[in-house]
């Protein structure tokens, strides 16, 4: 006899490993999108979560979730966008922080976030780790990150900003 | 009034300030001066749009009569948007853009902060990331302001007009209704009258640091609490319902 639990379980594990559409490196799971899977009146309920709430990754990560689930045979489901806890860059694993260096994304440094603007972050550059960077943009080609050009190396990055 | 009904008017203010700011901020997309700043802007105007979709979504729940945020957004006449004036101003050159930014963004830090405390759970989830997303832009906006109330004779005389210009929408900020104080007895919404303090002091920092003046009192613009309008919603609305108005029920 297989639990309601072990079965969300199984569909938790199914949709885990979906990558984020905008930075391919890291799964939903790693960046603390997808919350939890609950079976409820016959349905699973899959909540995530936005990193931004105007995140426009969100309505492709419902798809895929449903996709992946429909190919498994799960047909009941219903994707829950939730706003409660609110997403923070401090549920990034120290794992996920390294993929998103190495793909090239200076991950956000400190893990308390209260005051994010009044005090500037010293950003290491992904590329060659000088810290002799300087901002060019406070919004880069996300919602999520921030533009940044390396005085060593000269390349420019992103930074994936303290949220 | 009950307090749900109350919480649905809010709701639906919070909404439309950030749709209709959203709107004015995105018509800026790929005009910017330069790059970098289409892209702030742009980032800026997603996030408003984000948030009222948060808030109109909300709103819909609370008014429970089945609608969408969509229907919200795209089946209200202008006499019914409740958006403060400043937000549907015209982008005007630069520095009148920015200025709007520099006043709205500092009033926006202060009250996300706040309404972080409220009793509705849903409002309180949507200022916790809005006042997160919020700080980004009052930094743009101070930024920009410094830059150019101290740059050049050009620059720092745009800002001025700019200033003067925009003073007279920044007294409805802190305008409160029957909506706001049956709200804050429940400690559901924010009570402004001491957050103008905290506003004043803000942007007379950094007016100060842009070498720029404060104006001066002036008669102060009202109107919004009531739907009464200046003459750019109606514009504003014209383009934003214009698909569904001429298809009604078109989807995407
Ligand atoms: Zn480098």
């Amino acid at each position: 006899m297989v639990t309601t639990e072990q079965l969300a379980l199984n569909v938790y594990n199914l949709i885990s490993e979906i990558p984020d559409p905008e930075i391919p490196v890291i799964t939903i799971k790693d960046l603390g999108i997808l919350r939890d899977v609950v079976y409820s009146n016959g349905e699973f309920v899959v909540n995530i979560t936005p990193t931004y709430m105007a995140c426009p990754a969100m309505g492709m990560i419902e798809d895929q979730i449903k996709e992946i689930l429909a190919t498994n045979g799960i047909q009941h489901v219903r994707v829950n966008l939730t706003y409660t806890p609110a997403w923070t860059t401090d549920w990034l694993s120290s794992e996920a922080k390294q993929k998103l260096k190495k793909y090239g994304i200076a991950p956000p440094s400190h893990s308390s976030c209260t005051k994010l603007v009044n005090s500037p972050e010293t950003v290491a550059c992904p590329q060659c780790n000088s810290k002799d960077t300087e901002l060019i943009s406070r919004f880069g080609s996300t919602a999520c990150k921030a533009l940044y050009k390396c005085n060593s190396c000269k390349e420019s990055f992103d930074l994936f900003k303290c949220h | 009034m009950t307090t749900k009904e109350a919480t649905f008017t809010y709701t639906l203010r919070l909404g439309d300030d950030a749709l209709i700011l959203g709107h004015r901020l995105s018509e800026l997309c790929s005009k910017a001066p330069f790059i970098e700043e289409d892209l702030a802007l742009t980032n800026i105007a997603l996030d408003m749009i984000g948030r009222a979709q948060a808030m109109l979504s909300h709103a819909a729940e609370l008014e429970g009569k089945g609608k969408t945020a969509d229907d919200l957004a795209y089946r209200r006449p202008e006499i019914n948007y409740y958006n403060h004036l400043i937000t549907e101003q015209p982008n005007g050159d630069f520095a009148h853009t920015i200025v709007r930014q520099l006043y709205l963004s500092a009033f926006e830090f202060l009250f996300y902060c706040e309404l972080e405390k409220s009793k509705d759970e849903t409002l309180a989830a949507i200022a916790k990331k809005a006042s997160k997303e919020v700080q980004y832009h009052w930094q743009h906006a101070m930024d920009w302001t410094i830059r150019l109330g101290d740059g050049t004779g050009e620059s720092k005389r745009r800002m001025q007009i700019a200033l003067y210009e925009l003073w007279m929408y920044t007294g409805e900020l802190f305008e409160m209704d029957a909506v706001d104080e049956t709200l804050i007895k429940a400690g559901i919404a924010v009570d402004l009258t001491s957050l103008k303090t905290q506003w004043l002091n803000l942007i007379k920092n950094t007016v100060t640091e842009a070498t720029l003046l404060m104006p001066d009192d002036t008669y102060m613009q009202s109107g919004s609490r009531k739907g009464i309008h200046s003459e750019h919603l109606g514009h504003i609305l014209s383009e934003l319902q214009y698909l569904q108005r001429a298809y009604p029920d078109a989807i995407w």
